[in-house]
């Protein structure tokens, strides 16, 4: 089991004086897996990284790549990395840059290749300066990919893209999961984490929240979502049993209830001239809003 | 994308570098790094520009009536002022800048073997001082008609570039100190008045008492005296200066050293 294990945070904590960033982090990233680390700011997804990485030292517990301590050259030929903020010599041109990062790599993708996947091959010519924002992250992308990684560390890829280069980037991740890389993805869009990610780990205020797939996530939010058009009263509705709340927006009625096929069967024979019926299971987004919610209630109440 | 191939090799084959690989590695360094700073004038220009600016004027139209002595002991004394800010600027502000902007922390995360990213500098800054002696001494024998010869210009080529070396050193310190756009200002503080109590810009006799019983402490005052030897102004031991400008150089760099490791 340990050896399809390719990196792994063991008991971690890191503090900066008097803030605790990560408070006893146990992670683990297998073997061609996309691990999506969510969670709101600050609460310890950059710090995870960094110790990953071997930018920074556990104050207390273990870091490791590949069984090795990240600060190992051999450790770390086996990555690629993208981080959220990393100013690229803005005179270099992008092909240049590309030849430069592939060369620290044993066994490195090939140039054209690496050009196609991140599709960066019409940039090639262009000093990286002049690139828009949105561009810059697909040239960071390409340079994280070159070297032919076993892990992919991707913090906050698609900030700056537009729909279409979002939309590129999701299938190179693809591509590259199903060519047996690992990928370890921060994000702020939790569609992302939706539509990629095959294990999902929430933190929060430097804890594991929870862990497990996109939809043992849902499952831990009861809530299912209805909208319908209707003539009831939405106070009414709100007072039933089994409702959570009702409101009217944009001629719409919208219910949360965790007994949705109850509420239905109420619905429709309160209002036979009910129409335009859509039940939804909660999102990863409103999971992610309930669980990060719970413990700040929690933490408050202790 | 579908011909793209699934590693199929053990992990351990596949983290092993070749010899050959890793020196490649080095040399793209080091040429990106040439490239970058060849391709930025903003950056080159002053460093070319001040040295010359000044030995043109005093140096060569000044110097007229000075005769050709006066010629020679400011091709040696604005070399070393030249030589500086390479090593200084060169290093201390694109370090100093590369930390702010996360370039440095994305290079650590990467597998660039060590040291290939201070190489590639110190290169850099290498080939910028040699372009600012060889600009100045083409001044010097074709317009103010100083007389060197060959082994001459050799030994000043060689002061330059090797003497570029103890102030990478410090600015590397001060890259290291400072984060980001504070590092120029700091840098001119360090260098102009090093430069001048070094008697890089007067003789050192027309300074103070005090002051000159000072220069010695100044790395720039020891680089100085080993390009008026090879210049063939004066005649003394060269070894104790490149002994000083060594232990400068070993401690700037062991300090700087220790704050990367310790801050980033």
């Amino acid at each position: 089991m340990t050896d399809t294990i390719v990196a792994r945070l063991a008991a971690a904590a890191k503090r900066y004086g008097s803030l605790t960033a990560l408070d006893g982090v146990d992670l683990a990233v297998r073997r061609g897996e996309l691990l999506a680390l969510l969670g709101p700011n600050g609460a310890g997804k950059s710090t995870s990284i960094s110790l990953l990485l071997g930018l920074i030292r556990p104050d207390a517990g273990r870091a490791e790549l590949f069984g090795l301590d990240p600060q190992r050259i051999e450790a770390r030929r086996r990555i690629g990395v993208m981080l959220q903020a990393a100013n690229l010599p803005p005179t270099l041109r992008v092909g240049e840059l590309l030849r430069l990062t592939m060369s620290y790599y044993p066994n490195p993708r090939d140039f054209d290749e690496t050009a196609a996947l991140a599709g960066i091959a019409d940039l090639l010519l262009r000093p990286y300066g002049k690139l828009s924002g949105g561009q810059q992250r697909r040239v960071q992308f390409a340079l994280a990919l070159c070297g032919r990684p076993e892990l992919l560390f991707l913090d906050e890829p698609t900030v700056g893209m537009d729909i279409d280069a979002r939309q590129k980037l999701w299938s190179a991740m693809r591509a590259l999961v199903a060519e047996g890389c690992a990928v370890v993805l921060t994000t702020h869009y939790l569609e992302e984490a939706e539509a990629l990610a095959q294990r999902v780990v929430v933190l929060g205020q430097g804890h594991v929240l929870s862990e497990g797939s996109v939809d043992d996530l849902r499952k831990r939010v009861a809530l299912t979502r209805i909208r319908c058009v209707s003539d009831l009263d939405a106070e009414a509705i709100a007072a039933w049993s089994g409702v959570a709340s009702a409101t009217r927006e944009n001629g719409h009625l919208w219910i949360a209830t965790a007994k949705a096929e109850t509420v239905v069967r109420r619905l429709l024979d309160a209002d036979p001239a009910l129409s335009e019926l859509e039940v939804q299971r909660a999102g990863l987004a409103e999971a992610f809003t309930e669980l990060t919610r719970e413990t700040t209630v929690e933490q408050e109440a202790a | 994308m579908n011909t793209v191939a699934v590693v199929a090799a053990s992990p351990a084959v596949t983290s092993v570098m070749p010899p050959r690989r890793v020196l490649g590695a080095y040399l793209a360094e080091a040429r990106s790094e040439c490239l970058r700073y060849m391709r930025a004038p903003g950056f080159l220009l002053p460093i070319l520009l001040f040295p010359g600016l000044f030995y043109l004027v005093f140096g060569v139209l000044m110097g007229k009536s000075e005769g050709a002595d006066a010629a020679r002991y400011l091709l040696a004394s604005y070399s070393v002022f030249g030589v500086m800010s390479p090593g200084l600027f060169g290093f201390g502000v694109s370090l100093s800048l590369e930390r702010d902007g996360g370039l440095l922390t994305w290079k650590r995360a990467l597998p660039m073997p060590p040291g290939a990213y201070l190489l590639g500098k110190m290169l850099m800054a290498m080939g910028a001082a040699a372009v600012v002696v060889l600009m100045l001494l083409a001044m010097a024998m074709g317009l103010a008609h100083v007389v060197l010869a060959p082994a001459q210009v050799a030994a000043l080529l060689a002061t330059g570039m090797l003497g570029v070396l103890p102030f990478c050193a410090l600015g590397m310190l001060v890259g290291t100190l400072i984060k980001g756009q504070g590092a120029p200002g700091m840098l001119q503080l360090v260098y102009l008045p090093m430069s001048f109590l070094s008697g890089l810009w007067f003789p050192l006799s027309m300074l103070p008492k005090t002051l000159q019983q000072f220069a010695p402490v100044w790395p720039s005052y020891h680089l100085d005296r080993i390009a008026l030897v090879a210049a063939g102004i004066v005649h003394e031991p060269v070894l104790p200066h490149v002994l000083v400008l060594a232990g400068f150089a070993a401690a700037f760099f062991a300090l700087a050293v220790r704050q990367l490791r310790r801050y980033g």
